[in-house]
């Protein structure tokens, strides 16, 4: 065996297990790069996001929805930009729009979203009329069983405290049935999985979802039969956003969140595929100089 | 007796939860959601023991200089400013009453300047890892990995618009063999089915396995083997 | 635990829903959204009132509940097509009283009225609403509502559950009896003495982590059946455990677990109560600890078994960079991949329910995996069937054909 061939074998070694660190360079730079520079991309709507907008969208007036924040500050960028769009879009079919938690860290997220959309876009709207912050509750799926049954029992006061038979949005509320609509953001436990399967499928009550990627593939078999429509990830944030656009062009000039993620997306998943392609020719390249290397040898 | 007790609680109690899954009627129907609820109850005593078992181990190390001491003064600070800001409401505009994440209390700006930040570095990591096992894991070894391979490519290209403007210009009536519609496909048709049946089969093992603490006939996690 | 006993059924009427095949050609939720009628078009006269009002007790429920339904108005999605949706009304007098309870989207029929007293008796009447105003029906007969004694809604779960337990029973205690079941080979248990050996050459820890569900979450029971295995193992080459837990209860769990495994290899003095110790119930906070952990002690192997969420690359990844064998094992689907890039061994869902019975090698624990075998026919029967129905219905056109797989697949869906 030549010095050249051992070099070029070892060369070929050292790029198969190249320091992770530099594949974390290239991937910081394909998010970080296209964020500042502001890039957004438009994503045509899927079926499965377009059922759920389009049942939104065909809502009466006056529908009660249920959103539940079944998420964190973690995976709020994928999330938070649903949100977003779907509390637009029920504002516009004019719903009432009941906000709840079943994540501690989901509590938070509820005020904010309030004081960004809804104080500082919709100002007109009422506290107690149009609109209520339930805020977290504990006990998981098991929160979720006794809503089914009975809301007031689990829910006596808003987050704020107020007595719940107060507001006026509540009087009607026997349990999650009231409910024309019920979405759940967030793709972990408990979610939109414990969502349909203790409210949705017991109470026949309809389920919209919107997760993260990595929780999308799992949700899709709930699809259509459990679950009305699912957004997954920022891709299917980037559709809803689309979608909304597309019916209301009011929007259209506002920053949509998803869309300002999806360059990000693009461009990263361009460098994920050009490593995979860069490892596998490494890999071919190394079995054959070991095949040429051993005749006869094993392939 | 110290075996027999637990094993008989959990075969009353597993089997009265079973049938009040199927009889609503009280005392049944309300079984489910009580248990639900005494379990949140002891969840929450035990985080006394836990809570207490993070500060000691920490105070431990402290007072023992033990290697890397220094971080433990980080861990106990984090735990006890936010425990006292979360239940002192220190700072809440309607002060002890209030909302405990109410903007302007303590408990929301070390959420939001604190806990936000951290939450969602840590969750980033995720980018990274995914693409140091993806170079390392996609290698096409043989004809398995292959077909994963390149339905990661499909996917990867599909899920963004570079996918959608690559294939843009494919005639109509072959239209399925634009990108966005082929990851679709794989999602949708041989994922679900994948994904199906792993559910299947896992919604059989847990009904197995939970048969199996019930009826006594597992009962390592007693702390007790049964051989 | 008490909530994992408590799931059994929930899971198997999960199963029953994934069992059900024609959800993968049928789309039924659309004809909701399809079926609504288009505002743009309202006429100013007032809509045609909804006939046959029908209030009843609702069914397999713990009372407190009516249901009431009717045939829409000729003006829901046909006519003038000018509804935009139903009000329910109610009243404890035919005559007057009447309140408004809830209130219903065009095209639909139904609703349920859950807030109703046992023993009452109910009116009801449904107003139409069009933008030009509300047209209400004729008021109901009285109703009033009761606690059943049977689910009747779920009488399918209940014969299909009952078939898989009393399977799982029969055969958990006929399994003395029967010829030694054959068991394919699973890797990554075959794999766990070798990679605790390893660890107690190198000189270096064992790392356990249970997931972050707590112990009703019966991955996590199956991640402590298995830890009880494996303790023993460590017990006996007296090799180091660091299990650090993300909740209370696990910690408690797992403490009497590992300390038993101690006292039958004989060595209960080697037990230290600092083996489990508790770090955070937040997720991420949880995952920098043990990568912390990870990096700093830098243990030889590493076991993941039981409920993981987008932790689970994490750890594995940082695991994978310190060198550590690692055997995994999940139900989470989601997570399976990123095991499988990321570790040497990955049980794959029912594998990790099967692994105690695996490594017991007890007739009665294996007894049990054949019992799910009758599920597996079942599920297996119920997909082939289903999918031959709706295929012939497809191909010749025939409706009572199409009468019958619907039929079939009702038996199997749950809407």
């Amino acid at each position: 065996m030549s010095n050249g061939q051992t070099t070029s074998r070892y060369t070929i070694e050292r790029l198969q297990s190249i320091d992770r660190r530099i594949i974390f360079v290239f991937i910081a730079a394909a998010v970080i790069i296209p964020l500042l520079l502001g890039a957004s991309l438009k994503e045509e709507t899927t079926p499965i996001v377009r059922a759920l907008f389009d049942y939104v969208d065909h809502l009466p007036e006056g529908s009660r929805v249920l959103l539940s924040f079944d998420y964190g500050p973690t995976t709020a960028p994928e999330i938070q930009p649903m949100v977003d769009a779907v509390l637009r879009q029920c504002i516009e079919r004019k719903c009432k729009l009941y906000m709840m938690a079943v994540w501690a860290t989901g509590h938070n997220l509820v005020g904010q979203t309030i004081e960004e959309i809804l104080k500082s876009e919709y100002p007109q709207l009422q506290y107690g009329q149009d609109y209520v912050n339930l805020g977290y509750k504990a006990g998981s799926q098991g929160l979720i069983r006794l809503l089914v049954v009975d809301f007031k029992r689990m829910y006596s006061t808003d987050a704020a405290g107020t007595a719940i038979d107060s507001i006026p949005m509540m009087q009607n509320i026997g349990n999650l049935k009231n409910f024309d609509l019920i979405f759940s953001f967030g793709g972990g436990f408990p979610g939109i999985k414990e969502w349909i399967l203790y409210a949705g499928d017991p109470g026949h009550i309809p389920i919209g979802g919107g997760c993260t990627a990595v929780s999308a593939p799992l949700l899709y078999p709930y699809y259509p039969s459990q679950l009305v429509g699912l957004m997954g990830g920022a891709k299917g944030a980037a559709e809803y956003e689309n979608a909304l656009i597309q019916a209301y062009p009011k929007f259209s000039n506002m920053p949509m969140a998803g869309m300002s993620l999806m360059m990000s997306q693009t461009v990263s998943h361009i460098v994920i595929m050009f490593f995979v392609v860069l490892g596998n020719v490494l890999y071919f390249i190394g079995r054959n100089r070991n095949a040429s290397t051993k005749p006869g040898g094993e392939k | 007796m110290k075996r027999t007790v637990p094993l008989l609680i959990t075969l009353v109690v597993g089997a009265a939860l079973i049938i009040a899954d199927f009889v609503p009627h009280r005392p049944f129907g309300t079984l489910g959601d009580d248990f639900s609820l005494y379990f949140d109850i002891i969840a929450v005593f035990a985080f006394i023991l836990g809570g207490g078992n993070l500060v000691r181990v920490h105070i431990m190390k402290l007072s023992k200089k033990r290697k890397d001491w220094p971080f433990s003064i980080v861990t106990l600070a984090g735990f006890f400013i936010m425990l006292a800001a979360g239940l002192l409401k220190i700072g809440n505009p309607d002060d002890i009453k209030g909302d405990v994440a109410a903007l302007g209390s303590l408990f929301s700006d070390l959420y939001i300047s604190i806990f936000t930040p951290l939450q969602a570095s840590m969750f980033a990591l995720l980018a990274f890892f995914v693409g140091s096992a993806s170079y390392r894991a996609f290698r096409a070894k043989n004809k398995e990995a292959t077909i994963l391979l390149v339905s990661a490519f499909l996917i990867l290209l599909g899920r963004t618009p570079l996918g959608l403007w690559l294939t843009e210009g494919i005639p109509d009536s072959i239209s399925f063999l634009e990108l966005p519609n082929l990851a679709n496909w794989i999602l949708d048709v041989p994922n679900l089915a994948g994904q199906r049946a792993i559910m299947i089969g896992i919604a059989l093992g847990v009904i197995s396995m939970s048969l199996r603490v019930i009826l006594g006939v597992e009962r390592t996690y007693l702390g007790q083997d049964n051989d | 635990m008490l909530r994992s006993l408590l799931t059994v059924c929930a899971v198997a009427q999960a199963v029953l829903l994934m069992l059900c095949p024609a959800a993968l050609c049928q789309s039924d939720n659309h004809d909701i959204a399809d079926s609504v009628s288009d505002h743009s078009t309202a006429a100013m006269s007032l809509p045609a009132s909804v006939t046959g009002v029908i209030a009843a007790d609702s069914r397999g429920d713990a009372g407190g509940s009516i249901t009431v339904t009717w045939k829409k108005s000729s003006d829901d999605g046909e006519g003038a097509n000018s509804v935009i949706g139903y009000t329910v009304f109610r009243s404890e007098n035919p005559d007057t009283g009447f309140v408004s309870v809830g209130s219903s989207s065009a095209g639909m029929t139904e609703f349920e009225d859950a807030t109703t007293d046992d023993g009452v008796t109910y009116f009801y009447y449904v107003a139409t609403l069009s933008d030009a105003g509300s047209s209400p029906s004729p008021v109901s007969p009285g109703t009033r509502s009761s606690a059943q004694w049977f689910n009747s809604r779920d009488v399918d779960t209940f014969v299909i559950g009952l078939i898989i337990c009393l399977a799982v029973i029969y055969f958990i205690f006929h399994a003395r009896k029967g010829r030694k079941l054959f068991l394919r080979k699973i890797a990554g248990l075959e794999a766990v003495d070798e990679a605790i050996g390893r660890a107690t050459e190198m000189g270096r820890p064992i790392l356990f982590i249970p997931g972050i569900m707590d112990m009703d979450d019966v991955q996590t029971v199956a991640g402590i059946t298995i830890l009880g295995r494996i303790a023993r193992t460590v017990a006996s080459y007296d090799t180091k455990i660091n299990m650090p837990v993300s909740r209370s209860i696990v910690m408690t769990t797992a403490r009497e677990t590992i300390k038993q495994a101690y006292v039958e290899a004989g060595r209960p003095d080697a037990y230290s109560d600092d083996m489990v110790h508790y770090l955070t119930d937040e997720q991420f906070g949880y995952v920098a600890a043990v990568d912390g952990i990870m990096v700093r002690e830098k243990p030889a192997t590493c076991f993941y078994l039981g409920a993981f969420y987008a932790e689970s690359l994490i750890m594995a990844e940082t695991g994978n960079s310190i060198g550590a064998i690692q055997i995994a094992g999940t139900a989470q689907p989601a997570q399976l991949p990123f095991f499988v890039a990321a570790c040497d061994y990955t049980l794959i869902g029912e594998e990790l329910f099967a692994a105690s019975a695996y490594l017991s090698g007890e007739p009665k624990q294996l007894g049990s995996l054949k019992g799910q075998d009758v599920g597996k026919m079942i599920a297996m029967a119920a997909i082939l069937i289903g999918c031959a129905l709706f295929t012939l219905a497809s191909i010749t056109g025939l409706q009572s054909l199409l009468d019958l797989a619907t039929a079939f697949k009702s038996h199997f869906s749950a809407s």
